[in-house]
């Protein structure tokens, strides 16, 4: 394996988990909804999908069982927030340390085991073919799944009509309800399609990335995918570039490293976040791709009126 | 409705006031944990010397601890609550509780406080830390045995003395070897990020190294060694299991027996004020099973750790070159223990700049 | 049947006030259960969580030291939402102004006197403000969406306190440890009691009472609260959107730097590389608490300050984990804000299929 395609498949690992979980939270957004839950459910997916594997000895069933305990916080969100219309912010942030403490209980017995990893794809020949065999065929499965779903996400919201439900309930929920669609009942399915993917992204940590159980394994990464959602401006296309650009500079930053160069760790650790909001300032002096896609009622509740 | 409320409350009160009650026989001893007990790493070892001292003296001792808290302004409630509670044993395992230790003794003079990894000490503080560069030492020569590419990558949380010591161990041990050897650093900026110490991992193998070490908590870059097939070292505690293929052997660190005396000590009333910097001679660093190397890398190592334990090897002994050509400690001295303590240099061959 | 919510005509006064007594109520209830699930005495852990913060003055001044940072940063959070302006890097405004502070007792250390603390408190405050006209200016210059830009701005910040405490600001004698020379003299803020009661907590007091008094009564407050809910009414009006969100940063900013000054001049007493238990963060959650409202912002911190300290004390005295603790008090925060729904919004069973509704919900 040549340098620049162990780079290259270091920057890949490195930004799956961030593009599964901002992929979903992108959905719920555009629906309106401002989940910020996201280390929550993808802590409870990490730690579902451990949990099942080892006990199973199945990654595949982990994967399941990851992406249901994603689901739940998500439709534990959806109902104080859709239901009983609580506040969003503080809402997701109580899913966050509910996420945090619930997992660290459930996986008190699993810590120090080691665990199943989510083998490779390998195709005889394909993979085995110079330069590119090993990055476009010799993935594990969950890095097809991202780009499938993201693919699919941008594909959908733009040209199905679902897609355009999703966007005129995150648009003016009112005028969307006047049309007839209920409004509650697609949050819930968005927030539902945002808790599958962080669960997701957890069962990327668990069973792909570093298989095992340690608590708090996220370390922060789902404030990164939700802080890739708004940089992205909520477009799908530019979701994938922003996770793969935010990995890139990560990954660089520890090559810079261990070439040697004597600039200080701290300075090179920031560069991602650097990098970001870099890359935002370019993308929002164009003002309208900025505005056009914000959903306009995005984070408030909704009532109708009878 | 609030009779009810305040017979509950009287209930609560009792049986609150009851356990206390039951306590008062026995020494409570208490821990200050920095993480949770199931990092498998730093905080897992200290807890487990806590349980050495429920298995050993549970009949006149009761343990009890606060996990993950922030060294910040938490950290000197946390103690003094310990204090008021009537522990009259206090371990805070973390370096950053040195100063809240400190503020909290000096409150609570009758309370004996042990702060681990410090350098400040009162008439109730004891100070007690790891030579852990001893096994630096060890797995420095194994590597440089086993490495076919002469280049180790080396995982470091933060560039803090013991940080650097070990580093510096490790690399003194391979020269002793293959006096070419070279390491190459990289600082998380973490003691526990998994996913950031695997990245680390690949990018240090992908750069050259065949051997992987690292001064961080979890077990993820272990991992990754075995999943590429290069080896790779545990620390803190075995990590075996995480790496069956790969691990050569892992430094661990053993504080039950400390804990246990010192238990023992205020038990018995001999409980003093003192400084202890063990290494594998008072048992306080362990190696593991050397597995995975022949039986002529076995040996050496085996052989090393002997001599360390019997005094008759110092990891520091001159001639000890720093980075920039100029001489640490001559032949025949070994490099002074104030400067160990606050040590901020690399010595020659490390491919890093502090 | 089906069971909706109906929005009431105005708030109800009476839930105001039921709403925080329901919502303990639950959390009782529940938490009772959870504990007596684990096999800990329900009654014993709950008289430890609630009750046993408040019983020794001990603990209720480490229940004041707790709520301090909380209440000042979550106060200036407050406004700032109230005003639709999202900062949520409070964290690395209170990084940065502690880091501004600490210039007087580095870099200065023989500046003794009563002007030399006065001058940390202000630098405190600047540090903060300036690091939050970042997100500010752009959002106002290039329209960049300011909860991305100071959320990373705090990782930033944490970075640079890092790099600081390792490199040119660590104590030349602590062996190499990162960690500033202690404060000493005026340096320290004044302290009293026989715990950790220091000067900072009555400037946090001060400082809300003050914020609650101009939302209520100022003009300022009154632009606040319409830019926030109706920005097109508060652009005829002849407020500048853009003049608040400069405001909203500048105090909510300086709010932070000060409440990390605070923390470093009084219960740390010097630079080290972790100075605060995530209060930036929590303050959030104490802003929604506190409905946004300084008064409420005050007693919400207040609450989750108990938490903290009955949390650790079902630790020590219980053996339950640090784990429950959190799963606690998530619960504890989704009943509270369910209860406050109910202020709002009205039960209402229906028998029959909902009619659809005529449209505009606001």
């Amino acid at each position: 394996m040549s340098a620049y395609e162990a780079i290259i498949l270091t920057i890949i690992t490195a930004s799956t988990p961030l593009l599964l979980a901002a992929i979903g939270e992108l959905v719920v957004e555009r629906s309106g909804v401002l989940n910020l839950g996201i280390e929550g459910m993808m802590v409870m997916g990490a730690v579902c999908g451990f949990a099942a594997a080892h006990v199973s000895g199945s990654a595949w069933l982990g994967v399941i069982a990851a992406v249901m305990g994603g689901v739940a916080m998500s439709l534990l969100f959806a109902l104080l927030t859709q239901t009983l219309i609580t506040n969003q912010v503080a809402t997701g942030l109580a899913i966050t340390l509910l996420g945090l403490g619930l997992s660290g209980l459930i996986g008190s017995d699993f810590v120090g085991l080691p665990g199943v990893k989510l083998s490779n794809v390998s195709i005889p020949w394909l993979t085995e073919l110079p330069y590119v065999g090993r990055l476009v065929f010799g993935q594990d499965p969950l890095v097809y799944v991202s780009i499938v779903l993201t693919a699919g996400v941008a594909y959908g919201l733009k040209y199905t009509r679902w897609g355009l439900i999703i966007r005129a309930v995150g648009q003016s929920h009112s005028s969307a309800h006047a049309l007839g669609y209920r409004v509650i009942a697609v949050r819930y399915a968005c927030i539902a399609f945002g808790g599958a993917t962080s669960g997701l992204a957890g069962a990327y940590l668990s069973l792909v990335y570093t298989p095992q159980w340690i608590e708090n394994m996220t370390a922060g990464r789902g404030w990164i995918a939700l802080a890739l959602g708004v940089f992205s401006t909520w477009l799908p296309g530019r979701l994938a570039a922003g996770a793969y650009l935010f990995g890139g500079v990560w990954i660089l930053g520890l090559y810079a490293q261990a070439m040697g160069l004597g600039i200080p760790s701290q300075l090179l650790s920031s560069l991602p976040y650097v990098a970001t909001i870099l890359a935002l300032v370019v993308i929002s002096t164009n003002r309208r791709l900025s505005v056009i896609n914000t959903p306009a009622s995005l984070g408030q509740g909704f009532v109708p009126d009878r | 409705m609030k009779k009810l409320l305040t017979a509950a409350a009287g209930i609560a009160l009792a049986s609150v006031l009851s356990m206390s009650a039951v306590a008062a026989d026995k020494l409570k001893v208490g821990f200050i944990y920095i993480g949770p007990p199931g990092d498998h790493g730093w905080t897992y070892q200290h807890d487990q010397g806590r349980q050495a001292i429920d298995a050993h003296l549970g009949a006149q001792v009761e343990t009890v601890f606060v996990e993950n808290v922030p060294e910040g302004p938490d950290a000197e409630r946390t103690i003094t609550r310990l204090a008021r509670q009537g522990a009259g044993l206090i371990f805070t395992t973390s370096f950053g509780y040195m100063d809240p230790t400190l503020k909290v003794a000096a409150k609570f003079p009758d309370v004996k406080f042990e702060h681990a990894t410090g350098y400040k000490r009162a008439d109730n503080v004891s100070t007690y830390s790891s030579r852990f560069y001893e096994g630096r030492y060890v797995i420095g020569q194994i590597a440089a045995k086993t490495s076919k590419s002469g280049v180790a990558g080396y995982i470091g949380s933060f560039p803090i003395p013991e940080v650097v010591r070990g580093i510096n161990s490790f690399l003194l041990g391979a020269q002793s070897v293959n006096p070419d050897f070279k390491v190459k650093v990289i600082w998380a900026n973490s003691w526990f990020d998994p996913g950031r110490e695997a990245d680390a991992a690949k990018v240090l193998i992908s750069q050259g190294a065949d051997i992987i070490t690292q001064h961080t908590d979890s077990t993820a870059a272990v991992q990754v060694a075995q999943e590429q097939g290069v080896h790779a070292f545990g620390q803190a505690s075995d990590m075996e299991a995480f790496a069956p293929n790969a691990l050569l052997t892992s430094i661990i660190d053993n504080w039950a027996d400390y804990y246990v005396a010192r238990t023992q000590a205020v038990l018995d009333g001999t409980w003093v004020s003192t400084d202890t910097f063990g290494g594998m001679d008072d048992n306080m660093v362990n190696m593991g099973p050397f597995v995975n190397m022949p039986a002529d890398v076995k040996a050496m190592a085996e052989a090393t750790t002997a001599a360390i334990t019997a005094g008759e090897l110092h990891p520091f002994a001159g001639p000890v070159y720093k980075q920039d050509g100029s001489l640490a400690a001559a032949e025949g001295e070994v490099v002074d223990l104030g400067t160990l303590l606050g040590m901020d240099w690399y010595v020659q061959g490390v491919d890093d700049k502090l | 049947m089906q069971i909706v919510l109906e929005k009431r005509s105005q708030a109800s006064s009476w839930m105001n006030v039921m709403s925080p007594v329901l919502a303990v109520s639950l959390t009782v209830i529940m938490g009772g259960l959870i504990f007596a699930a684990i096999g800990k005495p329900p009654l014993t852990a709950l008289y430890l969580y609630f009750i046993d913060p408040l019983t020794s003055w001990w603990s209720i001044e480490e229940v004041l030291v707790k709520a301090g940072p909380l209440v000042l940063i979550g106060v200036g959070l407050a406004v700032c939402f109230k005003a639709n302006v999202w900062n949520i890097g409070a964290e690395g405004q209170l990084t940065v102004g502690a880091l501004m502070g600490a210039m007087v007792p580095i870099l200065f250390g023989d500046w003794q006197g009563p002007w030399a603390l006065v001058a940390m408190l202000l630098l405190g405050a600047v540090g903060g403000a300036m690091f939050a006209f970042i997100p500010a200016w752009l959002k106002t210059r290039f329209g960049v969406n300011e909860i991305l830009t100071s959320l990373m701005l705090v990782y930033i910040a944490q970075l640079l306190l890092d790099w600081m405490v390792r490199g040119p600001w660590k104590d030349p004698h602590g062996f190499n440890f990162p960690k500033s020379v202690a404060f000493e003299g005026w340096h320290l803020l004044p302290m009293w009691g026989d715990g950790r009661m220091h000067l900072g907590l009555v400037i946090a007091l001060v400082i809300a009472l003050v914020l609650y008094w101009v939302m209520r009564n100022n003009l300022k407050g009154f632009e606040i609260r319409v830019v926030g809910s109706a920005p097109r009414a508060g652009a005829f009006a002849g407020f500048s959107q853009t003049k608040m969100v400069w405001f909203c940063f500048a105090l909510s900013g300086a709010l932070a730097g000060l409440a990390g000054l605070i923390e470093v001049a009084g219960p740390i007493g010097q630079l080290q590389p972790h100075i605060s238990p995530n209060y930036g963060f929590t303050a959030i959650i104490v802003a929604f608490l506190g409905r946004l409202n300084p008064l409420g912002v005050v007693f919400a911190g207040l609450l989750l300050a108990v938490s903290y300290i009955g949390g650790e004390g079902v630790q020590i005295e219980l053996g339950i984990s640090d784990k429950t603790t959190q799963v606690f008090q998530g619960m504890l925060l989704f009943f509270i804000l369910m209860c406050d729904t109910l202020i709002l919004y009205r039960i209402r069973y229906l028998s029959a299929k909902p009619v659809t509704g005529s449209g505009d919900a606001s």
